[in-house]
């Protein structure tokens, strides 16, 4: 009996295995997300490379030489090296992957276009994620305090102010401006003196209006409420031509998931022993959500993410397809399937390579995130 | 319940309110006036630019504007910018066009997927149920222009048949079995694409739903007292596992405005989201606005129709 427990004591009782061990162990299990992840890599590393092989002004491989002798050229032919001037010869001396309708090589503007998803996959996401977080950690964490009508009023006020300022009518805007900001000068400096304003002995000023949880959840319902693919087309067509204005546009609109996720975690997450023993610490509320909480509820965002960003080249590629985003000399996979769809008889090469590039990213990164989400359930950990 | 419905739809109410002044908002503080429509067309005459702006009330201020704008909305009298026309009017008469493609999509899509994830759940781990869930990835991520693409060279060269449009042009005077097949293939392409993504994702959630209903204790027994396994299948666990598929039906409902931007442009097809889109690149704003007003108008009436089934399809559920 004695010997037994000796035995047991030896082995130490903590895991096995750490935690990136065990991850690693349940992730290899799942063949289809090992292929996602090693997509990806071979991606970034192409989108990477393609950027520096494609920019500067002169290109290893220039994706902007037009030769109208050479239009139309069918994966792996060889240029015709009599009709081309010794610049315009293709880099690698076939052209791998075609040309297209005015005689540029479709590898290099390939290689350029690449880029232009992963920047717009990873920046968009970056963004909801962000936005996700910050507010989903308010929400979760402040969930039950609630914001007094005064509060509601003097951001009334500067609403407006800012709104109106926006619409050309600057005496008005700026006086509720000037107004708010001197109710909040006043309040600060009577608080520093110690005395109490006099009209906060008026109840009314002080009266419970909305709880933050309830204020933050219903933004997540009105934004929820609009058919996201026609708001971002409706934003992007009328902002001027951008890359960055799909990103930051991708990213305004897609945020809800991961603030649901964020507060949902957040709000089981509150009641537990740490968050009380580093509120015992005296740490403050912003060091408490970020810092300790939100590390313990990104998993849900991590997996959500990874699908967002599969989306997000989605999305793009979609608005490249309809003319918007990136102006024309540039290229991008969407741009060069939306060129190529006046010759899919006499060219399907120009619908069917970036058509299979953007299937394959898009599948990597959702295959990937499923991994990850299994990876993530505790149900299928190593019990210890 | 009655309370829940009253509060529910005053919540409704409240927050239908806000998405009318975002959406105005984004619409009216985005760079550009509406007025500019067409600067290089030689009738537009600054006078005209004036008068324009009258009739539209676009020399108020926003708060005003905004009034105007809604009131017409709700009386019925908001005209395009564009053609003069009633705004109702043209929306309704674009919707009967989308309205065949929203239903044969989504007949499709609840007829296939079901059967495909329950098959899936109760072969799982077999070669069906893998590869099933690899094709669903695979709908997933492909992007629906491409997609449309490779249908369409299929089609055309297989079967010769033109599928763009809704009907082939000049089929005046065809016999009506060859009228009716024409029909068919135009609408049948669009459909298909329609539905691919809603099959991929409604067959897995079918096959964890599934899946989580035979683990359950109930279902062991059943197996135990020794019931044939279809009926154990069928009886015992999908009735069990199609609760919150009801529910469902209620999120359909937003479909029905909006249609597929692309799709719709790919296939020339004259339906509501083409109308959207056209009026996005005519800065034709009170079509924009009002789309985007019935579509959260559905959104909303969608969850809320299926937070009631919910109550009355599981007793369980007392909100």
């Amino acid at each position: 009996m004695e010997d037994n427990n000796d035995a047991k004591l030896e082995k130490p009782a903590a895991p096995e295995r750490t935690l990136m061990e065990e991850f690693w162990r349940l992730f290899k299990r799942n063949r289809l997300s090992i292929l996602g992840l090693i997509i990806f890599v071979v991606f970034l590393f192409v989108a990477l490379t393609g950027l520096f092989l494609t920019s500067g002004t002169d290109p290893l491989f220039d994706p902007a030489v037009v030769r109208l002798q050479e239009k139309l050229r069918a994966p792996f032919s060889s240029p015709n090296l009599q009709a081309l001037h010794p610049d315009e010869v293709p880099t690698l001396g076939i052209y791998l992957f075609g040309t297209d309708d005015l005689g540029r090589d479709v590898f290099s503007r390939m290689l350029q276009g690449a880029w232009v998803s992963l920047t717009v996959g990873f920046v968009a996401v970056g963004i909801s994620v962000l936005i996700g977080i910050f507010l989903g950690g308010i929400a979760g964490y402040y969930g039950d305090s609630y914001l007094k009508v005064e509060h509601v009023l003097l951001s009334v006020v500067m609403f407006a102010g800012v709104v109106l300022l926006g619409v050309d009518a600057h005496g008005a805007g700026a006086a509720l401006l000037v107004l708010g900001h001197v109710y909040i000068f006043t309040v600060i400096i009577l608080k520093a003196t110690g005395r109490q304003p006099t009209w906060k002995r008026i109840a009314l000023l002080r009266r419970k209006a909305v709880s933050i949880d309830t204020l933050i959840m219903r933004l997540v319902d009105i934004m929820l409420c609009f058919p996201s693919f026609f708001l971002i087309l409706t934003v992007v067509a009328l902002l001027p031509a951008s890359i960055y204005n799909i990103m930051i546009v991708i990213g305004l609109t897609s945020w809800m998931g991961a603030a649901r996720f964020v507060r949902a975690e957040l709000l089981s997450l509150r009641e537990q022993d740490f968050v009380t023993a580093v509120k015992a610490l005296g740490i403050g509320d912003f060091r408490i959500i970020f810092r300790h909480m939100i590390p313990n509820a990104i998993g849900p965002v991590l997996v959500s993410a990874t699908i967002g960003i599969a989306s997000a080249i989605l999305t793009e590629a979609g608005l490249s397809f309809l003319g918007f985003g990136v102006p024309p000399p540039h290229a991008t996979w969407g741009n060069i399937l939306s060129d190529g769809k006046r010759f899919i008889f006499d060219a399907p090469w120009l619908t069917f390579v970036p058509g299979i590039a953007i299937l394959i990213v898009v599948l990597s990164f959702n295959l990937f995130g499923e991994g990850l989400r299994d990876v993530l359930n505790p149900k299928l950990r190593e019990r210890h | 319940m009655l309370s829940f419905i009253g509060r529910s739809a005053v919540q409704k109410i409240v927050t239908l309110f806000f998405v009318s002044v975002v959406s105005f908002l984004i619409i009216y503080l985005a760079p550009g006036k509406p007025s500019q429509v067409d600067p290089l067309n030689p009738k537009f005459t600054p006078e005209m630019v004036e008068r324009f702006r009258k009739a539209f009330h676009l020399d108020k201020p926003l708060h005003v504007q905004y009034v105007y704008f809604y009131k017409n909305l709700f009386t019925g009298q908001t005209v395009s910018w564009k053609d003069n026309q009633s705004v109702v009017k043209k929306i309704w008469e674009r919707f009967l066009n989308s309205l065949p493609l929203f239903v044969v999509g989504t007949i499709l899509t609840w007829t296939l997927s079901f059967p495909v994830g329950i098959q899936s759940a109760i072969r799982r781990g077999s070669i069906y149920d893998r590869s099933a869930t690899f094709l669903s990835y695979l709908l997933i991520s492909i992007p629906g222009f491409f997609f449309a693409y490779i249908l369409i060279i299929l089609v055309v060269t297989r079967f010769h048949v033109p599928v763009i449009g809704m009907e082939t042009f000049g089929l005046g005077d065809a016999p009506l079995p060859f009228f009716v097949m024409d029909r068919i293939w135009h609408l049948l392409i669009p459909s298909v694409l329609g539905a691919t993504g809603g099959i991929a994702v409604l067959s897995r959630y079918v096959r964890s739903q599934m899946l989580e209903v035979e683990g359950q204790d109930y279902v062991r027994t059943a197996r135990a007292k020794g019931l044939p396994a279809d009926q154990v299948h069928y009886k015992h666990a999908l009735r069990n596992a199609l609760l919150p598929f009801v529910t469902m039906f209620g999120l359909i409902l937003p479909g029905l405005i909006g249609g597929s931007v692309i799709i719709e442009s790919i296939f020339s097809w004259p339906g509501m989201g083409r109308m959207a889109y056209e009026a996005i690149l005519a800065r034709d704003y009170p079509v924009i606005l009002t789309v985007n007003f019935l579509s959260a108008v559905l959104v909303l009436a969608g969850t809320f129709v299926s937070d009631i089934l919910y109550m009355v399809v599981d007793p369980r559920i007392r909100l």
